[in-house]
């Protein structure tokens, strides 16, 4: 058993699928969804929820706040891989997000994501696999609205 | 809301605390408006079956704490260009988390008026349980 635990959780068809971009994650942005989020975060913001206020700001209307990105809109894709992990339980190790361009209600975002590398160390919680991985976020006219970088612990 | 502007910000100026009396109720909104249905995150014995103390905040939902933290202070004209944190430390429902942040650079890139701030979630026991840091545009002057 010993033995067994000191091999790589690191399989060769794991690595097969660093830099392979995914299947797209499509995200239709709602008034209401944001307005949720808001709530769950426990941020009032009026530019993400009030019209008459954000009509004033540069922005000329609502837009979705910045920590939307991530598990809402990419929640479809997040902890789903295509190969298997012997080690079963799933933590979020950090994310990273750059904002290129605003997000309003009605737009539509694609999102695709990649593995970009896979470590693994013998931590706290025993033998544990870090995935890195980049997603990027395009709206419905093909921008880059933003990217997002994140490390997913598995132990 | 109020506006700062980059002439004003000074390195190593504090940025307002934002205090967030978390509760697991707070944890379920969370998972329903991300989409984050992991059980550690509501299940009791879930979680403690995993080996964790008890249920556990989302570290995203400390990310998006840590994302109000800067929109909040760099105001409608400010711009959030990039946000990055670490998830260190588990914090619990419960708890009351503390985000603070500290300015640690100004400088202009083109024509931006940028600005770097260190942030960061604090716990009971004064530990930074999610550090980060985030760059800001801000407009020049009033």
């Amino acid at each position: 058993m010993a033995q067994q635990q000191k091999e790589s959780v690191i399989t060769p068809e794991m690595k097969k699928w660093i830099g392979v971009e995914g299947p797209p994650t499509i995200y239709e942005v709602e008034k209401g969804a944001i307005r949720k989020f808001c709530i769950a975060v426990g941020d009032t913001n009026p530019l993400y929820l009030d019209e008459e206020y954000a009509k004033k700001t540069k922005y000329g209307g609502i837009i979705a706040p910045l920590g939307f990105f991530g598990t809402p809109v990419s929640s479809g894709a997040f902890g789903q891989q295509p190969y298997e992990v012997s080690l079963k339980r799933v933590l979020n190790g950090g994310t990273e997000y750059e904002y290129i361009k605003p997000v309003r209600p009605g737009d539509t975002i694609i999102s695709t994501r990649k593995i970009t590398d896979f470590q693994e160390r013998d931590g706290r919680l025993g033998r544990t696999l870090y995935t890195s991985s980049e997603t990027i976020y395009r709206n419905q006219r093909g921008e880059v609205v933003a990217i997002g970088r994140g490390t997913t612990i598995n132990y | 809301m109020a506006q700062i502007y980059f002439n004003h910000v000074k390195e190593g100026m504090e940025l307002p605390v934002l205090e967030k009396k978390t509760t697991t109720r707070q944890l379920v909104q969370w998972a329903g408006a991300s989409g984050d249905f992991n059980e550690i995150h509501y299940d009791k014995p879930w979680a403690e079956k995993t080996g964790l103390p008890g249920l556990i905040i989302h570290g995203r939902l400390k990310a998006a704490f840590l994302g109000q933290l800067v929109t909040d202070w760099m105001g409608p004209a400010g711009t959030l260009k990039k946000i990055d944190v670490a998830y260190r430390g588990m914090d619990f429902p419960g708890d009351t988390v503390k985000c603070k942040g500290k300015v640690v650079k100004k400088y202009t890139r083109g024509r931006e008026r940028l600005v770097d701030v260190e942030v960061w979630t604090e716990n009971a026991k004064g530990e930074k349980t999610t550090p980060g840091t985030a760059t800001v545009a801000l407009p020049a002057r009033r």
